[in-house]
Parts: structure tokens; C-alpha cells; sequence
């Protein structure tokens, strides 16, 4: 059966931070952090905001695109490494708040920042089985960088929402394949309890990032088929834009190709909302018969790629809720100290 | 106080009301009885759109311990579009907010029990985007 994308839809918070500010707090010069990263600003999440809530926005936003009745979704995936309680599911406060329930199955998911992309792969699989009608899977963090790290500069918040259907008429981005790459590779991991989560400083490149989106890329265009002049976008994980711009030259891709798949430069690392949101700024501008290759990158490691085609209703859907551009446009600029007050790194 | 809260997740997550079935008046917080139809009434659920203008507002500058870190804050009376009045926050900076403001529901953080306890969600409002 094919299956694909029916609805979609984003959350961006409306506060923003700039490397500068940060930089200055801590004596540094923010010049060549700005161009080793090529990270300019990032999002912050409201003191009331968390991935809980930033779900339920994105999922409103997707069921304005898909039309579809909350009720007849059958799946509920969040994908989040912040998930708001360490015990306790995010899925069913969001699933009551989208009025999805009681009639569906929840979980939350955690992989570093693939998550959001593993719950579509899911999705497919109940779908594509007829298990269920629709499938809701959504990528969305509020990620936080200890004060000081090199983390800080790029950790943001934001997330996306797909809903997985199969009826010919309502799909919007047909999936023609998913395919992923997987090892065991400690580059970034947080033990629990603990606040902040580690990295292995240079080990992230190159047997980590590099190494799994290629293979990804990689893998999925042998098994379809398929070359780099194929697609009309691409859109990579993307924890720096640097990162995102080495892994699509060194795949083939142009600059038409990547250009609106990356968002990092002035949103962030939205980790397990980075590639889903990237997506939805793709499909936001995109036109029938564009293909796109979209691969995620979770660390630990593995990578989830897609290849999708959108379909004539991608017009029909596309201005029914905020566009991911507008969402992003929409900023208050915060200092450094309300940053920390709303990263509630200031108890009172 | 968690059980308390459970029993309104309906209205706080998705501001579902009651609509009385004989006189077509709707109702948030919801009510069990219509006190204008009185036993003539029959109530159902309603789901409220989230639209509405701001009826009236204050800004809080001096909150209660566990809403400092969001202070000054806008407390308002919206009026929905439906009728009901209920009382809220809008997210929006003091200097802007103004009586007769469009506002749309949002979906947030309302508060929480200590660090240990439950974190409460629920509804509050912001200003309607020009799209
Ligand atoms: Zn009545």
C-alpha cells in the first residue's frame, strides 16, 4: 500500500538569542563561532513553553492542513530528548490536547535527534499494514547546551508534525522509500540524572554525523535507484549549518537543492525538530511532481532517510496554517539573563 | 490537586464548554444545569473555536510565588467569540495588549508542584497574527 504525508506542521517559540550575546558573557569572540558554525541566532522557548506544548502546537497547525478528523488518528509518536517528565508519557498530554483520544496507541521515543523521523517510520508501518488510518509523528525539542559548552550556541527549540495516511487522494508528499543506517557510536549521550548532555568534541564529524547521513543518502538512492539530479530538495540533519553544507556538496547536491531545507543558521539545532521542521519549509514552497530527499541524523548513531514526491494537494493545503518562514520570521530578542531566567537556570 | 486538575483536562486542554439543547446558550467552565432553563435544559459538550477579543485586562507586577518567573504578566477577561468570558493570561508584552484585541488559544505550561510534582497544562491566548 502507499502511504504518505497527509498533513504537516511546525512551532517555532518567538524568542531568539544571538551567538553575540552569548559570546560576550563569556569573553569570547563570537567572529569565528559565528563561522565555524555558521549559527547566527538561536530559538528559545518560552518559560511556559516545553515539548509538550510545542507539539500540540505543531499539532494543531497539522491537523489544519489535513482536514482530518482528530479521531480517526490511531498513533500518537513524539520523538524528544526533552521530553517534560522523566517518567510520565508527553504523547498523551498531546493526544488529549489534539483530542485524539482514547482510541489510539502513544509512546514517546527517544533517539538522540531522530526520534521525531523514527515515529514516521513507525506511522508507515501501521499505516502501509492497515493497522490503523492515520498516524501522527512528531519531532520536537526544547534542547538545552550546559553555560558555557559549545553546545549553548546552537541548542534550540522548536518541532513538526506529520500525519501518515494512505488514501491516494489525501496524500500531499507520497513516501516512495524509507531507509536507514545504524551502529553503535557513543559521540553524544547524557546519563541519567544527570542536567546536560555530553559529546565526544571532534568524534561528532566524522565516524558519527558524516559517516551516517552519507551511508543514508547513500543507501536509499542505490536501493530506488535514484542520483542527486533526481531531487528538487534535500534536507539533512543539521546541528550546525556547516555540518549541513559539507554532507550535501560532498553527496552532489547544489545550493538550489539545500537552501530551504536549512534552517539552523537562524533557528538553531532543534535536534529531534531539526529535519522535520527543514521538511515543512520544503513543503511550504514546494509544487507537484518535486522530489525531495530528506535524511535525519540521531546520535549514537543512526541516520532515517526518506524519499518523498509531492502531489497536486500540496497547493491545496499549504496556506490552511503558518508557514514555517513566518514562524520563524516572528521574533523578540532576549539577553543573556532572561535567557537563563527562562531556561530556569535561575531558581527562585 | 492532581485529581482536582485531571477532572478538568477537557476544558483546560481543549476548552470544551456545554451548550444547553433548549435555549442554545453556551457555558464555559461548564455547567451541569442550564440556570436559565433550569430542569428543562439539556446539556451537551461543546467545543469552543479559541477565538475571541480581550474584554478587559491588568498587568500583574507583583504575582504569587510560583508565577515569578513570568512577571509582569497580562491577565485579561476574553470575551470569545461565542459568548463565554473566561479569564486568562495573553502572551504579549504588557505595552501591547489593548481592550477589543484579537486573541487566539494557545497551548501551554499553566504551572507546576514544586519540583517533584505534576506540571499542569492548559490553555492562554496571544495575539491573532496578521497572516
Ligand atoms: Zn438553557
Amino acid at each position: 500500500m502507499k502511504v504518505g504525508i497527509v498533513g504537516y506542521g511546525s512551532y517555532i517559540p518567538k524568542y531568539r538569542i544571538k551567538v553575540e550575546e552569548i559570546a560576550r558573557v563569556w569573553g569570547k569572540d563570537p567572529e569565528p563561532i559565528k563561522r565555524g558554525l555558521m549559527v547566527y541566532e538561536k530559538s528559545v522557548p518560552g518559560p511556559d513553553e516545553d515539548t509538550a506544548t510545542i507539539s500540540v502546537e505543531a499539532g494543531k497547525n497539522a491537523l489544519k492542513r489535513g482536514g482530518i478528523d482528530p479521531r480517526d488518528i490511531g498513533a500518537l509518536y513524539i520523538g524528544s530528548e526533552s521530553h517534560p517528565y522523566a517518567v510520565k508519557p508527553t504523547s498523551t498530554i498531546v493526544a488529549e490536547a489534539l483530542e485524539l483520544t482514547p482510541d489510539l496507541t502513544c509512546a514517546d521515543l527517544e533517539f538522540a535527534c531522530k526520534a521525531g523521523t523514527a515515529g514516521i517510520q513507525i506511522c508507515m508501518g501501521l499505516v502501509g499494514s492497515g493497522m490503523i488510518k492515520y498516524g501522527m509523528a512528531i519531532g520536537a525539542d526544547t534542547a538545552q547546551g550546559a553555560p558555557g559548552d559549545a553546545l549553548e550556541y546552537t541548542a534550540a527549540a522548536g518541532g513538526a508534525c506529520y500525519i501518515i495516511g494512505s488514501k491516494r487522494k489525501e496524500i500531499i508528499g507520497e513516501i516512495n522509500d524509507t531507509y536507514s543506517f545504524t551502529t553503535d557510536t557513543p559521540d553524544f549521550w547524557r546519563r541519567e540524572g544527570r542536567p546536560y548532555p555530553k559529546h565526544g568534541g571532534r568524534f561528532t564529524g566524522e565516524p558519527a554525523y558524516f559517516r551516517h547521513v552519507i551511508n543514508a543518502a547513500k543507501g536509499i538512492m542505490e536501493r530506488i535507484g535514484t542520483t542527486p539530479e533526481d531531487y528538487d530538495y534535500c534536507v539533512f540533519h543539521q546541528p550546525n549549518g556547516k555540518f549541513y553544507i559539507r554532507v550535501a556538496k560532498y553527496l552532489g547536491f547544489k545550493e538550489e537543492q539545500y537552501r530551504d531545507g536549512l534552517l539552523t543558521p537562524y533557528l538553531g539545532n532543534t535536534y529531534s525538530g531539526a529535519v522535520p521542521l527543514g521538511l515543512s519549509n520544503i513543503l511550504d514552497r514546494g509544487k507537484e511532481g518535486d522530489r525531495i530527499l530528506a535524511v535525519s541524523y540521531g546520535s549514537g548513531a543512526g541516520s532515517d532517510a526518506f524519499d518523498i514526491t509531492l502531489t497536486e494537494r500540496i497547493e491545496e493545503v499549504k496556506d490552511r496554517a503558518p508557514k514555517t518562514m513566518d514562524l520563524l520570521r516572528r521574533k523578540e530578542y532576549i539577553d543573556y539573563s532572561v535567557y537563563l531566567k527562562y531556561r530556569r537556570c535561575i531558581r527562585v | 490537586m492532581v485529581v482536582r486538575s485531571w477532572r478538568h483536562i477537557k476544558e483546560r486542554y481543549c476548552l470544551i464548554g456545554t451548550r444547553c439543547k433548549t435555549c442554545g446558550r453556551i457555558f464555559f467552565p461548564s455547567r451541569n444545569i442550564c440556570p436559565y432553563c433550569r430542569r428543562r435544559g439539556e446539556l451537551e459538550d461543546y467545543k469552543l473555536s479559541g477565538r475571541g477579543k480581550v474584554y478587559s485586562y491588568s498587568v500583574v507586577h507583583v504575582p504569587p510565588k510560583e508565577l515569578e518567573m513570568i512577571a509582569p504578566y497580562v491577565i485579561a477577561i476574553v470575551e470569545l467569540e461565542e459568548g463565554p468570558r473566561i479569564t486568562t493570561q495573553i502572551d504579549c508584552k504588557p505595552e501591547e495588549v489593548y481592550i477589543g484585541m484579537p486573541v487566539e488559544v494557545v497551548f501551554r505550561r499553566i504551572k507546576e508542584d514544586g519540583e517533584e510534582g505534576i506540571i499542569h497544562y492548559g490553555y492562554k491566548f496571544k495575539p491573532v497574527e496578521n497572516q
